[in-house]
């Protein structure tokens, strides 16, 4: 008799996103709900949709969600738990929202040590506005306002926000790990979930989660092409492994 | 077969991305397109064996994977993240 052995998370909703093809904003959220129905918290968890291409992550994920300005969540995530800390609350932002616009906000919640679980999409490129250099974005790279390339002297170098974060002691657990393979993505898993129960588990801090993540419509490849990318030129910058915890 | 998959045509979108990770080779594209235009993925399940390794990495949860229960066993038990044996 077979039995049926993965299926779609109950917390992710049964519709059609409107992420490109092998856009890894789908694992991502799937990854969550994994996380969410696994540790049964989809009655207490809230989370903070961002402005970029997830703007709509509330369409998608099955629990209460907020929809914050640009960069804000980790200030709307603050009050949210400081006021229902017996909710779990997670925001959701990619690297626009939280390396560049969003900067000042993520570094003072991690500073003050707030109990949220912050997880972070770095698809080295604002993806929702049309492919324009994010902080993120690797030298020599091709963007929409670098066209002839990203070029250390006149844009600076990539952000390497984890390991800024990493040396805050109000960050107690920050990895970043990969969307690129099977072996990977489960290894995300894990991340994801740890992240989540830290803050179940009461633990005294903020916990990050960063994902290197494919776009391949504003890294002008096919999905394969982006992951084989993300694997040789992506992790030489934004190394894998726990970087806190 | 020792498995088996069923993709959602109408989640698919056709990014080939299950293609490259499948171990058998058995998936492919169908050259009829779905509602929203894609041309999904399509499975031949003639060698599959429920490894989960395309669900894993499907960006649209497009696919469910199904298995025998006599290979609940390691190694397919650490491929899959919630096999907790749906019914
Ligand atoms: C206050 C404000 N400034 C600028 C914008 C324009 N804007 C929308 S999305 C975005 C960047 C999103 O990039 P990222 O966070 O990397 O997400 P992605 O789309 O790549 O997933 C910007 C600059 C905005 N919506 N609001
Ligand atoms: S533009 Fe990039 S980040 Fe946005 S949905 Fe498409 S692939 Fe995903
Ligand atoms: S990985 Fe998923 S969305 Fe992509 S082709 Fe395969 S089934 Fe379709």
């Amino acid at each position: 008799m077979m039995q049926k052995v993965f299926t779609k998370p109950e917390a992710l909703k049964d519709c059609q996103t409107h992420y490109c093809p092998g856009c890894g904003h789908g694992i991502a959220h799937r990854l969550i709900a994994e996380t969410i129905d696994e540790l049964g918290i989809r009655g207490r968890t809230i989370g903070i949709a961002p402005v970029g291409c997830s703007v709509l992550a509330y369409d998608y994920l099955d629990v209460d969600m907020v929809e914050v300005a640009h960069g804000r969540a980790p200030a709307v995530a603050t009050g949210m738990k400081r006021t229902n800390p017996d909710k779990i609350i997670f925001s959701y932002q990619g690297d626009g929202d939280l390396a560049a616009i969003g900067t000042s906000e993520i570094i003072h919640a991690a500073h003050r040590g707030e109990q949220i679980t912050v997880i972070f999409i770095n698809n080295a490129v604002f993806g929702m506005t049309g492919g324009q250099m994010a902080p993120t974005t690797l030298l020599e790279q091709v963007t929409t306002t670098t066209p002839l390339g990203r070029d250390a002297g006149k844009q600076g170098y990539p952000l390497q926000v984890s390991e800024l974060l990493a040396i805050l002691p109000g960050a107690i657990y920050i990895e970043r790990c990969a969307l690129s393979n099977p072996a990977q993505v489960r290894k995300a898993k894990k991340a994801i979930k740890h992240a989540f129960e830290l803050q179940l588990n009461n633990a005294q801090g903020l916990s990050l989660v960063e994902l290197l993540s494919p776009c391949p419509t504003y890294w002008r490849m096919t999905p394969a092409k982006a992951i084989e990318w993300m694997e040789n030129e992506m992790i030489k910058i934004f190394p894998l492994g726990r970087l806190k915890g | 077969m020792a498995g088996k998959i069923i993709i959602n045509a109408e989640r698919c979108k056709g990014c080939g991305l299950c293609i490259t990770v499948c171990p058998k080779g058995g998936i492919t594209i169908s050259k009829q397109s779905n509602k929203s235009g894609y041309f999904p993925a399509q499975a031949s399940n003639t060698d599959c064996t429920g490894c989960a390794t395309c669900a894993i990495i499907c960006p649209d949860a497009a696919i469910e994977v199904y298995r025998e229960n006599n290979i609940l066993d390691k190694p397919y038990k650490k491929t899959a993240p919630n096999l907790k044996g749906k019914k």
